[in-house]
């Protein structure tokens, strides 16, 4: 049967070339894979190769032919036996014929779909779970440090394929004793001290996790995960969606992260607007020690990638946590820290500092504030900001982060959306300077948010 | 020889400096042999229509063809058992099939399709099967070589024997990850072999202008790492050599380096020009050093397999990748409500 050769395309976007030369003429025998014709466009040169063997029975389009649209027919090549005859009768090499049946990988990876929606998130719970934390159930008072390693060595109990990397987080207890004592209760094998390189052992990491491991990788400080941003986003956030689903990293990226104090620039920087921008990653930032330990216990649980945020000045502050067996909180779950209806302060990790703060101040002045801890950065607990600005009819967005493309803008954003109508006042940001951290105590404090711009913030969409 | 000697070292090490020059190799038996020449002529039909697929449109983006590098993964693969891991960069068709994965769902991929085997969302460069051990498929280069790594970590963790074999290319042989992994690869003993797939190009730099040390075998001399320089277009080198290297490896003494001389016939992607090399010298590899040429003269004259043999099993790999490509052509695309799936897992509550 004798076979058409179409006019190949260079790139998706090439609609025609020149048909620049052939280097076999009619009547000579073709073994696949030869060189036949070479086509040009005004960017590149491509040669043409046979797929099929036989007779280069007749040349449709001479060399030195300008603009011949793509698929158009070039040759005709005869299978043996066959005369140059039957070259007009050939019909084009690609045949139209149903699919009788789908490869066994793609059936058996078929699941429920859900409705799209504007922004990526994980399937929510079919109703809202709050921990159950018993009536009188005795609260201890622990710091923020002592949570994390509490809840990191819990789930390395429950779970033998959790276990723990980085710098310094077995010997040396933890550049920030976050991981205090797990060397001793867990071994090497499962606390496992890295040489200083987070671009490999972010994505050693990675790959433990496409292989079924659910990794704990500590990062010094978030500032050093920029050497590994690629591992974090391509590889671990981005396989699930790649794979159709197949395989996705379960695995936890934590350590410190936003201003520590006169550390300068590359050593203070707020990831929280980076992070939250990928789909794929969960960002979680707490402000206290009782949910950051029901978060990172749910944190290393999750199926996903998770990016945990702490912050190196409130890893010292104590608080009350449930002392129960297994006090796990919901992803994705804001939290009202303090009822109010006059304003709505939206905050996370250390900016709560400066809002509950600045609620007190308020109060004193007659300003009933609101406010809210968003704890999970994405996905981002909507409902809640905007539930409370329907109350309210003000909000202000506090973070340490710089403000463009940052939390607060994200939240204006979704504040306009969900609740235009209720607003009586702009949403108003307080955030960063925009400026890398100077290290001068003045200016340091300066670029930093403070109780005072809270204070006034609030007090000018109050109009007061 | 300049690999750093490590106590135990496979002293089999051979460096011919040219793929012509090599050794004796032990012979394959006869239904190693047919079973090679099968599996190679599968990868070889299926990128030569994927090729033509590309022409016609119906492959879309970047498409990265594997002739010419055949023998690299069917030699390879021959020294795998269940449970081993193999993941590779964006020239991923070949490993793939080698892998076992069904040619309809990866042609489906290609082209885009709701049966592909990322459902039509990951292409030529992303794709993956739990099922076969197949790790991706990876677009950014060296960037599967950390992940490789994690997965001989995995296997170390959990105390099996299973290996991983983390493929790249000359190019990515330069990224400074793969040095991160080779340390921390070395320091603890991980089953790990590096198959660097040195097919003489990155994109369009030839090695020498791109590498101060040429010879990539001796990249992990630093850690420690042996490394062997292998005739990466005669199948039975490169099974030779997997055998040797997978078996250091599970016997629990760390990583190994394989620098596989190979050459891709075609360009870097569907738009490489090629001007940086001559016909000629395409020509010459392909007209003197074929791996599936030389596969197939051997079966031919010890009469291990008739012309008519050769013809029935050429004749039913047409039909595989025919039948790959059709299915490709009519599966339909992914429903619009695929573009928010499989962006996250349900947790378990």
């Amino acid at each position: 049967m004798s076979i058409q050769v179409l006019m190949p395309a260079l790139s998706p976007t090439m609609e025609k070339g020149n048909l620049a030369k052939w280097l076999k003429k009619e009547g000579d025998t073709i073994k696949a894979g030869d060189v036949i014709a070479e086509i040009e466009t005004d960017k590149a040169t491509m040669e043409v190769e046979a797929v099929d063997e036989g007779t280069l029975g007749k040349i449709l389009i001479p060399e030195g032919t300008a603009d011949v649209a793509v698929n158009t027919p070039i040759a005709v090549i005869l299978s043996d036996g066959e005369d140059a005859s039957a070259a007009d009768a050939a019909k084009p090499a690609q045949q139209q014929k149903s699919a009788e049946s789908a490869p066994p990988a793609a059936k058996e990876a078929s699941a429920p779909r859900k409705a799209p929606s504007a922004v990526a998130e994980p399937p929510k719970p079919a109703a809202p779970i709050e921990p159950d934390v018993p009536e009188g159930t005795e609260m201890v008072n622990i710091t923020m440090r002592e949570a994390l390693r509490d809840a990191m060595a819990e789930e390395m109990r429950r779970d033998k394929d959790v276990f723990v990397m980085g710098e310094e987080v077995a010997e040396y207890q933890g550049a920030y004793k976050v991981t205090q004592g797990l060397l001793q209760e867990f071994g090497p094998e499962r606390v496992v001290d890295t040489p200083i390189t987070e671009h490999g052992f972010a994505g050693l990491g990675v790959g433990a996790a496409l292989a079924g491991l659910k990794p704990i990788v500590e990062f010094m400080t978030f500032n050093f995960a920029m050497q590994a941003m690629d591992q974090i986003i391509n590889s671990a956030a981005k396989t699930r969606y790649m794979s159709g689903g197949q395989i996705g990293a379960s695995i936890v990226f934590r350590g410190p992260n936003g201003a520590a104090a006169r550390v300068a620039a590359q050593h203070s920087q707020d990831y929280s607007a980076w992070f939250s921008h990928i789909p794929g990653l969960i960002v979680i930032a707490p402000s206290n020690a009782a949910d950051a330990k029901g978060l990172l216990k749910a944190a290393i649980r999750d199926p996903n990638t998770v990016i945990f945020l702490e912050n190196e000045i409130l890893y010292g502050q104590a608080g009350p946590v449930p002392k129960l067996d297994d006090f796990v909180l919901p992803i994705g779950k804001a939290r009202i820290a303090r009822r109010g209806n006059d304003v709505t302060i939206v905050s996370f990790s250390i900016g709560m500092s400066y809002a509950l703060k600045a609620a007190d101040e308020l109060a004193k002045q007659g300003i009933d504030a609101e406010v809210i801890d968003l704890r999970t950065l994405r996905p981002m607990d909507s409902d809640t900001i905007i539930e409370s600005v329907k109350k309210t009819g003000r909000i202000v967005t506090v973070e340490e982060g710089w403000p463009q493309a940052g939390i607060g803008a994200e939240i204006a954003a979704r504040v306009m959306a969900g609740a235009f109508d209720y607003l009586d006042a702009p949403v108003t940001r307080v955030s960063g300077k925009d400026v890398p951290m100077p290290y001068a105590a003045n200016l340091e404090k300066l670029a930093l948010p403070s109780v005072a711009e809270v204070v006034e913030a609030a007090k000018s969409v109050c109009y007061r | 020889m300049a690999v750093a000697k490590d106590k135990a070292q496979p002293s089999a090490a051979r460096r011919p400096d040219k793929p012509s020059e090599q050794g004796s190799v032990p012979e394959l038996s006869k239904e190693q042999s047919v079973s090679a020449y099968r599996d190679m002529l599968l990868i070889r039909r299926f990128e030569e229509k994927a090729g033509q697929m590309y022409g016609m449109g119906l492959i879309g983006g970047f498409c990265h063809l594997y002739i010419g590098q055949e023998a690299v993964v069917v030699g390879m693969q021959m020294a795998l058992k269940p449970g081993d891991g193999v993941i590779t960069g964006y020239r991923d068709h070949g490993h793939m099939l080698a892998c076992g994965m069904d040619p309809k769902g990866v042609m489906a991929e290609l082209t885009g399709r709701q049966h592909g085997y990322s459902r039509g969302k990951g292409g030529s460069m992303h794709m993956f099967s739990a099922e076969k051990g197949f790790y991706g498929g990876h677009g950014i280069v060296g960037a599967q070589v950390p992940l490789g790594t994690g997965l001989a970590f995995a296997s170390k963790y959990r105390g099996n024997d299973n290996v991983s074999l983390t493929y790249f290319g000359d190019g990515a042989a330069n990224q400074g990850q793969v040095y991160e992994s080779f340390n921390m690869a070395k320091l603890w003993k991980l089953p790990a072999v590096y198959i660097i797939e040195n097919n003489q190009y990155a994109m369009g730099t030839s090695l020498a202008r791109a590498s101060a040390n040429t010879d990539l075998s001796t990249r992990g001399a630093s850690f420690g790492i042996p490394g062997e320089r292998v005739d990466g277009m005669d199948v039975r080198a490169v099974k030779d050599a997997a055998e040797r290297a997978v078996t250091w490896c599970r016997e629990g003494n760390g990583p190994m380096i394989l620098e596989m001389l190979t050459y891709r016939y075609r360009g870097h992607s569907m738009s490489d020009p090629a001007k940086y090399r001559t016909r000629d010298e395409v020509e010459k590899v392909r007209n003197e050093q074929d791996p599936i040429e030389q596969v197939r003269r051997r079966l031919l004259e010890w009469k291990w397999a008739s012309e008519d043999d050769l013809k029935k099993i050429d004749a039913k790999v047409r039909d595989a990748v025919n039948e790959s490509a059709e299915f490709a052509t009519v599966d339909p695309e992914p429903d619009a409500s695929e573009l928010y799936t499989d962006i996250y897992a349900q947790a378990a509550r």
